[in-house]
């Protein structure tokens, strides 16, 4: 084992880089801590919260929150997964999400969390809002019945692509993306090229006329989960033995 | 773009030295001047500000007395609390709307008026109340509100709608406000006699550590609620390494039902000036800001006229009580409707020109608050305790009150009493003492207000008002017996879904996910799987929010929930069949058999 | 013993689900052994001749018709079982609650490119089921027991979620059959 400072994450030792947050220090780590708004290279931005752990007993999201050498973390616990569920039923019932209909399907963050905790279907009521979409680019669709308010967009158009194309408008149940120009994006600066649409974690911004390029069957969360390998049901149910 | 709005946004960028973190006051005063920030005065902000685009939409959409659409001139905005819509809200707004022929949210094709609701406006001791332009317009009834308009159509001028003055400063001509303090006791702490002078002489004759220490002799923990020291907050800012600091005062009280801090700032803002000065001095801030909420824009002029003659004094700028580099200003910073921005990082960002949305932490702004400085955000009432603090020495503020709260609490008190009004009490009060005198007769429930603001039933009523127990920041509002606590804990979610700033999900999506249960189970629709989910949201809210807003603004449903049990049990029920009892089929069928019947709808 | 009686309906969904539990190929041999159809269109039976073990649900509920069916197989069944994204979330027909229901009916029967209505007259036959305001999954209408999704959910899917039923034991899918398209 390594010297250095270290804290302790659901029972493991593992290694801190000062400065570190927790997440960051769990990924090096090789811990997969689920998260939908957090996405490496982009700045840490603490608003979908899946991503809570409790440090030390507080509750406090794994992506914003510093590593400190000695802490004590739980992240995969009953406990904390509940609240996690019940967030990405939240994001479920907040906006339209379609998965048969949509082409991120297989390849979305949301929907692969869906999976791996399990969801069948979410037990909050539906809310269908009203939504637009804006499709006016040639070649970027902004569907805001998908979006969850990530900001990875927002961050990666003004860090990585040093554009600022996106931001949000509104507050509460009302805060929606809004782009630069105002109205529409096609009045924007928005090129099929920016890294902006690739941080999408769901359909909501998608490059027009690829369509459902992969096969079912070969998309990124197909077989499997998002983070990694499954945890084992708890009762595995076996055809073989019933039929 | 037209010459005149490019004009007007040269001159606003200019007034603020073209400083992108002033944004805030250039979106005010470009509103104030055209009835809106157009998307054309948005591109000219962005031109001349720097800032981006997406920032400065942002900023407007943000904030209820901000808006890109244009407003009339004349913008009334008709106070919805719980309290206001026990006392009358629906029959004044309907006034208001009949009379000038727009719905809520409309404006008259002429321009001239614009009809809104609001938030808690900070007058729930008047309620029904209003404000018109800044002019708050109180104890509102219909034939108020068709006098209100006709006589506005005369002169439009909400200021000459003031005829009878209000008492003290209310009726200082920079004010001129028909707004009443209703003081109704006071204590020996916060409204007795203050020698702001000697206490701001007193603390410039001690090492800024020697203040802290006073302080933290007197226990003085923070009056918004949550009541962490001050003593040692403002150590870890004094502590905290940074060419600048700034002690921000928190002006911006919007808990519905609270209004003690327009009353502190109306009779007594040289107490909350002076132990802004106090705090500063203590922290090593030479920069303080004194963060106004909107609806008390009213007595901006009036407090401005105060820190004038402040700085002719010598008890504001340079070697303040002639001592050496005590160097001390400050600057009033306008708000613009939002409730959240009462969250000290969330109005940290408001300061700066940017959304209300609060930070993550750490950093605390202790460590890095306004511009990335450390930075203290005190209490209005906290910073009037500092300078009796230092005037009457830290023993006569603990020895009152409570052992583990040390000083007395100003408590608005709203709702169905006899005295509505400003109360100072000391800490370790019961709620009963606090009802009697207030005549509070037959109290069914009382909303206390506050970061662990609840509401409670008689069960309660022997409980005390102190940190340990009921901890508030001092809205209480007093429902009487024929009031349905359900009905109530429902207004608190609609004010809470509509207040939450949206950042993060567990707050942007659990209040409306109560505030629709409630419906449910007020329709009489509910099941008790209801009221199970209601605790789950509930705590996922308090583990999972960003800030305390969602942290606990699902607490009126989860005490309603404990104090009225039975209530809820008598209007929820298991459906024999297993249908869901939310499911109505004919209402969900009323637009097929409009159509199919070619009705009207 | 008899063996259990099983029901199933399509309510607003395409018969997909339907298709999808014909497809578990020869294990449809084995159900038959393990269980009898009700009320099913698989087997055309219209009404319910005796209380079943388990009632599967295909579709949501959009219009007055799909709630009295779906009651009754309330009514009926031990457990109620959604299947597929249509029951459990609504599905493509929820597509149309963001679309005020006027607007919805004139574009399909009036203002539609291809639609032919001199008359402009939207079908009003009374006989015709009500629509509701919006298309409601089915747990919204009455309590399900067990939801699964998929669009349509494998016959693997309700193979394994069905014979756990019938073993009486919960259905606890494996994260490959877990799908939501």
């Amino acid at each position: 084992m390594s010297e250095g400072p270290r804290f302790t994450l659901d029972g493991r030792e593992i290694p801190l880089v000062p400065g570190q947050t927790v997440i960051e220090a769990a990924d090096a780590a090789g811990i997969y801590i689920p998260r939908l708004c957090h996405k490496p290279g982009l700045e840490p931005f603490g608003s979908c919260r899946v991503c809570t752990v409790k440090a030390n007993g507080r509750s406090v999201a794994a992506c914003t929150y510093p590593a400190s050498p000695g802490m004590i973390v739980e992240s995969d616990t009953e406990e904390v997964n509940a609240h996690r569920k019940l967030l990405l039923e939240m994001l479920f019932v907040e906006g339209n999400h379609f998965c048969m209909s949509c082409e991120k399907s297989g390849n979305c963050e949301l929907q692969a969390l869906g999976y791996r905790f399990a969801i069948s279907a979410p037990q909050l009521e539906f809310q269908f809002p009203v939504r637009d979409v804006d499709a006016s680019h040639p070649d970027i669709l902004i569907d805001h019945n998908r979006c969850i308010l990530c900001a990875r967009c927002v961050r990666a158009s003004r860090d990585l692509d040093k554009k600022e194309v996106f931001g949000f408008v509104g507050r509460g149940p009302h805060k929606r993306i809004a782009v630069s120009s105002g109205t529409r994006l096609r009045d924007t600066d928005a090129d099929v090229t920016d890294q902006a649409i690739d941080a999408c974690p769901v359909g909501a911004l998608l490059r027009k006329r690829v369509g459902f390029a992969v096969p079912v069957g070969r998309r990124l969360y197909d077989k499997v989960p998002i983070g990694g390998v499954p945890p084992a049901p708890e009762v595995p149910v076996s055809e073989e033995k019933r039929a | 773009m037209s010459t005149s709005l490019e004009n007007a946004v040269v001159e606003v960028c200019a007034s603020v030295g073209n400083d992108p973190s002033r944004l805030m006051d250039v979106a005010r005063d470009i509103q104030a001047r055209f009835g809106c920030v157009s998307a054309e005065a948005i591109d000219g902000i962005h031109k001349h500000l720097g800032v981006s685009r997406p920032t400065v939409r942002s900023l407007v959409s943000f904030y209820s007395f901000l808006s890109e659409e244009p407003k009339g001139r004349i913008v009334i905005r008709v106070c919805d609390d719980p309290v206001d819509r026990l006392f009358g809200y629906e029959r004044v707004q309907k006034a208001f709307s009949d009379e000038l022929g727009i719905p809520i949210g409309g404006t008259t094709p002429d321009g001239a008026f614009t009809l809104e609701r609001t938030a808690c406006i900070g007058m729930s001791d008047h309620a029904p109340a209003a404000l018109v332009n800044e002019t708050p317009v109180t104890d509102l009834s219909t034939d108020k509100a068709r006098e209100i308009v006709a006589e506005l159509r005369a002169h439009m001028s909400p200021e000459r709608l003031v005829k009878k003055l209000g008492d003290g400063n209310n009726a200082h001509p920079l004010v001129r406000s028909m707004v009443k303090n209703h003081i109704r006791k006071a204590g020996p702490i916060v409204l007795v006699e203050h020698r702001h002078r000697e206490a701001t002489r007193k603390a410039a004759a001690m090492s800024p550590n020697e203040v802290i220490r006073a302080v933290k002799a007197a226990r003085l923990r923070g009056r918004g609620g949550a009541g962490f020291p001050t003593g040692i907050k403002w150590e870890m800012a004094r502590a905290a390494p940074g060419p600048r600091k700034f002690l921000v005062c928190n002006a911006d009280e919007g808990e519905p039902g609270t209004f003690k801090d327009r009353v502190l700032l109306t009779e007594f803002p040289d107490r909350v000036f002076a132990g802004m000065t106090i705090a500063g001095y203590a922290i090593g801030a030479k920069e303080g800001i004194l963060y106004l909420r909107a609806e008390y824009a009213y007595l901006r002029q009036f407090l401005e006229d105060v820190l004038a003659r402040r700085r002719a004094e010598g008890f504001l700028g340079k070697s303040i009580a002639a001592r050496h580099s005590f160097d001390f200003d400050i600057r009033i910073q306008m708000g613009a409707g939002a409730y959240v921005c009462g969250e000290e990082s969330a109005l940290l960002n408001s300061c700066e020109g940017l959304r209300g949305d609060p930070r993550n932490r750490p950093p605390f702004p202790a460590q890095k608050g306004y511009l990335g400085f450390p930075t203290i955000v005190n209490n209005v009432e906290t910073l009037a305790c500092v300078t009796r603090i230092l005037d009457a020495g830290p023993a006569t503020f603990s020895e009152y009150g409570s052992k583990q709260s040390a000083g007395s609490k100003l408590l608005s008190i709203s709702g169905d009493v006899g005295m509505v009004g400003v109360y100072e009490v000391p800490f370790g009060v019961t709620l009963r003492e606090v009802l009697e005198l207030a005549d509070g007769r037959e109290t069914q429930a009382v909303q206390i207000g506050g970061p662990s603001g609840r509401m409670v039933g008689p069960a309660d009523f022997d409980r005390t008002i102190c940190y340990d127990d009921l901890a508030t920041g001092g809205a209480m509002v007093v429902f009487g017996p024929d009031r349905n606590p359900i009905e109530i804990a429902r207004m608190y979610m609609e004010f809470f879904e509509d207040e939450s700033c949206g950042f993060c999900t567990p707050c942007r999506v659990g209040n409306g996910l109560l505030r629709r249960g409630l419906d449910k189970v007020l329709a009489g629709r509910g099941e008790p799987s209801d009221l199970a989910q209601f605790e789950e949201v509930a705590r996922t809210m308090k583990a999972t929010s960003r800030c305390g807003l969602g942290q606990t603004s699902f607490n009126p449903v989860l005490s309603t929930l404990t104090s009225f049990r039975p209530l809820f049990d008598s209007l929820v029920k298991e459906d024999p069949k297993k249908f869901r009892r939310s499911f109505d089929l004919e209402a969900s069928t009323q637009e097929a058999a409009r159509i199919r019947t070619g009705g009207a709808r | 013993m008899s063996k259990p009686r099983i029901a199933t309906t399509s309510l607003c969904g395409c018969f997909g689900c339907h298709m999808s539990l014909l497809d578990i190929d020869e294990r449809i041999l084995t159900l038959a052994q393990l269980v009898e159809f009700d009320k099913s269109p698989i087997n055309d039976h219209k009404d319910f001749t005796a209380r079943c073990a388990v009632g599967l649900i295909e579709g949501g509920c959009a219009n007055a018709e799909n709630v009295h069916v779906l009651r009754r197989f309330r009514e009926q069944c031990d457990i109620l079982v959604s299947v597929g994204d249509c029951a459990t979330m609504g599905g493509i027909p929820a597509l149309r609650n963001m679309i005020p229901l006027e607007e919805c009916l004139r574009e399909a029967y009036v203002d539609g490119p291809s639609v032919f209505n001199p008359e402009g007259r939207i079908p009003d036959d009374p006989e015709i089921p009500l629509l509701l305001d919006k298309v409601y999954p089915a747990q919204e209408v009455v309590r399900i027991d067990y939801h699964i999704p998929g669009c349509p959910p494998s016959a693997d899917t309700l193979w394994k979620t069905l014979t756990a039923l019938l073993g009486g034991t919960s259905a606890e899918l494996p994260y490959e059959l877990i799908k939501y398209d």
